[in-house]
């Protein structure tokens, strides 16, 4: 099987989830760097494999995709002869779990905790400006109710699928890898379940190596 | 004999994706109503069903399920040979088609819905509940959607649906939002050619006008 050039950048953590599903499954990538500090990401060579002019896009062959959590779908059941099965689409209630808890991270988690990070980190460090703490707090509340419900069921189920590590728990990384580099880190104190959780995910390998090429590493 | 559960009002936007995607596959339910003002949505029951305190949740003879897209995938993946057999793309084991559906349903989560959400809340339930209209979300939400909407006009200059030439769950989860803001602001829609075309396509299907049909009857 030929590789896939995945276009995008190491920092950005929609590029990083896919990273992510890449180095899982062993896959034979390249990643052609898209800068968005130069706004390359809207360049009409850009727009043509991502009309939302975002990154990361994918190409294998003729096939351009976009939108990261597809594109780590496509990679998962494109590699599945390597052995990773973290969709688990050969169980039907628990390939559901799966997809349950990526929608949790899309539509629950993800819109709590990304203002988080953007205020704190991503407004002083890229655009030089000051955070708005009223965005921050409102959203730490929000995230704080989230985390109730991932500590609720992270008491009862070992990964948030079920007993096993799946593309729900892969998808939390980058955001929560971002907030651990921010003073928000200490949020997760309270929440000892989600804590052990995050440091068994992130003992994987493919988790180290992707890490590694964030900021705050 | 309905096995399948729906717990929820039709007229939640997310309640009523599910409910579109059960009409499309021909799926027998019941819709268990949530009584969200008596606050029967926080309780201990309900929440063993949707821990987020949300509708809608999903009961059949093999699991439970919430979030309204996760929900309907399950519902294709469960009851595979009954009524639209295209909604996930093509054939079995059709990888590309499969993945054309993921692609435009993520855009849909993450591009068309966050947007398309506010409008729906500042346009339809704030004046219902009580709410005070903001102007100035107005105005940021429709310029963001009028973003996405571009973007969608190229795509449906060149395919007939989003994810290719059959409707999908990518247009379906598109269904409820629309539905709102077409009847508060048809110019969004029906000002780009295609997407106007792709709208009155996909809100004319006999699913769609049987949920509709539901958001309009007396709520008990």
């Amino acid at each position: 099987m030929s590789g896939v050039k995945l276009y995008g950048s190491p920092m950005s953590t929609c590029t990083a989830r896919v990273l992510l599903c890449l180095e899982e499954v062993g896959a034979e990538y390249e990643l052609v760097p898209v800068s968005t500090l130069t706004g390359e990401q809207k360049s009409p060579a850009h727009l043509a494999r991502n009309p939302f002019g975002q990154i990361p896009a994918l190409e294998d062959g003729d096939l351009v995709l976009f939108e990261s959590r597809a594109i780590s779908k496509y990679v998962l059941r494109k590699y599945k002869e390597s052995g990773t099965d973290l969709l688990k689409e050969g169980n039907l209630a628990e390939s559901a779990m799966v997809e349950v808890w990526l929608e949790a991270e899309s539509q629950q988690y993800n819109p709590a905790i990304s203002p988080i990070v953007y205020q704190s980190l991503v407004v002083p460090k890229m655009g030089g400006g000051t955070p708005d703490q009223a965005i921050i707090d409102s959203s730490l509340e929000k995230f704080k109710k989230v985390l109730e419900v991932y500590e609720a069921r992270l008491s009862k189920s070992k990964y948030l699928a079920g007993d096993f590590f799946s593309l729900a728990d892969l998808s939390h990384f980058p955001y929560t890898r971002y907030l651990m580099v921010t003073p928000y880190a200490s949020v997760f104190e309270s929440y000892p379940h989600v804590k052990a959780w995050w440091e068994d995910i992130t003992s994987r390998p493919a988790f180290k190596k992707v890490s590694a090429g964030m900021l705050g590493s | 004999m309905a096995s399948v559960t729906v717990y929820g009002t039709p007229l939640s936007p997310a309640v009523s994706r599910v409910l579109a995607c059960l009409f499309e596959k021909d799926v027998d339910f019941k819709l268990a109503p949530v009584d969200m003002a008596k606050g029967q949505h926080k309780s201990p029951d309900f929440l063993k069903l949707q821990p987020f305190g949300q509708v809608p949740a999903f009961q059949d003879e093999l699991t439970t399920v919430f979030e309204s897209r996760a929900i309907c995938k399950y519902i294709c993946n469960n009851y595979p040979e009954k009524g639209n057999q295209t909604l996930m793309g093509g054939r079995d084991g059709d990888l590309l088609a499969q993945t054309s559906v993921d692609q435009w349903l993520e855009a849909e989560g993450q591009s068309f819905n966050p947007p398309s959400s506010a409008l729906v809340f500042q346009l339809a339930f704030a004046p219902m509940f009580g709410f005070k209209q903001d102007p100035a979300a107005i105005e940021q939400n429709e310029a963001k959607l009028a973003n996405v909407l571009d973007v969608y006009d190229r795509r449906l200059g060149e395919s007939k649906f989003l994810a290719g030439d059959d409707f999908t769950l990518a247009d379906l989860a598109h269904l409820p939002n629309g539905h709102i803001l077409v009847s508060k602001n048809e110019d969004l829609f029906m000002s780009r050619k295609n997407v106007g075309r792709w709208w009155e396509e996909i809100s004319a299907r006999p699913a769609w006008k049987k949920v509709v049909e539901m958001q309009n009857a007396p709520q008990g």
